[in-house]
């Protein structure tokens, strides 16, 4: 797969928004252990250091840890993981229903319109 | 973290002009560096006052590892001039043989493995090869090294997109713990999302030190951005 990085946002923030989707869709799962810095840079192809310092955010949300010498892994708190679900399909919900606010819908046609989609 | 290349009072005067004009510059140990400047900003002089290949004006230092520049900065800074060196008549092995005779540093293997992924013969004239190949066998052989700094100059340059990213991908994945790279282009919107840190440079003046992503943050804008605001024509 192909990443693409918008060159006006912080390349850091972007590989924490790509992880983070790993996280909440599960291609990585709770206590799941991470590829090395050097493998996932690769994967990513961005520069070690970027995304060591992503990992690093991803730490201080608690959402990774570091075991000592044996590398990161993925929370084992299944909470937390959930609630970045939650916020993440809010988000998502949010964005929603603005777009639809501004071609003049309310939040009952908008629901309207779902329910109409295949899902 | 170490200072891998201290430059301090930087000059280098040619015919009463003045081409690097006190430059400041600390370059830390596991950093790609984008030196970034229009043409005929200083770009290239700079860099060939770090390999050692001018002479600075009185009062300028460099120093590699806290080293004056000579036999032991040569033996570790890795270096891709933008005009290609090699004899065009060689063939690519030829050329292989000549680094590994030259640098006790050069790892053969890994030049024949880089070939390998690019299904180039060894057998194959410099001269036969399309510009884009040669600037592929160049980069190979300068990341063939194991060196503490690699500083390519223009490595992007008259090449086409595909073999953009040929290169990017070769010297991150080339890139070993430790180690700095510094590039130096004017193709930013190319380059930007490897690097750790931008130096500006200007007139023969840094104009802008900074890490990429506090950069971005600061201006809101991409470094390609900043940079064309920056030196407006």
């Amino acid at each position: 797969m192909d990443f693409t990085f918008d060159n006006n946002i912080p390349i850091y923030i972007q590989l924490l928004e790509y992880i983070k989707i790993y996280l909440i869709s599960g291609v990585f799962k709770a206590g799941d252990k991470l590829p090395s810095v050097r493998d996932f840079a690769n994967t990513f192809k961005v520069n070690p250091n970027t995304m060591q310092k992503a990992l690093q955010e991803l730490e201080s949300m608690n959402l990774i840890y570091t075991e000592r010498t044996n590398g990161k892994y993925v929370t084992k708190d299944e909470k937390l993981l959930e609630k970045l679900k939650d916020e993440y399909a809010i988000t998502l919900a949010k964005s929603y229903i603005s777009g639809m606010k501004k071609i003049g819908l309310g939040k009952a046609d908008s629901i309207k319109y779902l329910e109409g989609l295949d899902g | 973290m170490g200072s891998l290349l201290e430059i301090k009072n930087l000059s280098k005067t040619f015919d009463n002009k003045k081409i690097l004009d006190n430059v400041n510059l600390n370059i830390e140990k596991g950093r790609i560096i984008g030196l970034l400047g229009k043409n005929g900003a200083g770009k290239s002089t700079l860099i060939k006052l770090i390999n050692d290949l001018l002479t600075a004006d009185e009062g300028g230092v460099i120093l590699f590892k806290g080293k004056k520049l000579g036999v032991y900065s040569k033996e570790h800074i890795s270096y891709l001039p933008e005009r290609t060196y090699l004899d065009k008549g060689m063939k690519v092995s030829d050329v292989i043989k000549f680094f590994k005779d030259f640098y006790s540093n050069f790892d053969e293997k890994k030049a024949y493995a880089l070939l390998k992924d690019l299904n180039l013969d060894s057998d194959i004239r410099i001269s036969k090869m399309s510009k884009g190949m040669q600037e592929k066998l160049q980069l190979i052989l300068v990341m063939s090294r194991d060196a503490d700094l690699y500083i390519l100059d223009e490595p992007l340059s008259g090449v086409d997109p595909a073999t953009r990213d040929y290169i990017l991908d070769t010297i991150l994945s080339n890139f070993k713990e430790g180690s700095s790279i510094i590039i130096s282009t004017h193709l930013i919107s190319d380059i930007e999302r490897i690097l750790d840190d931008v130096v500006f440079i200007d007139k023969g003046k840094v104009v802008i030190s900074s890490s990429a992503d506090e950069l971005r943050t600061k201006e809101k804008a991409s470094i390609d951005d900043i940079f064309r605001r920056e030196f407006k024509c």
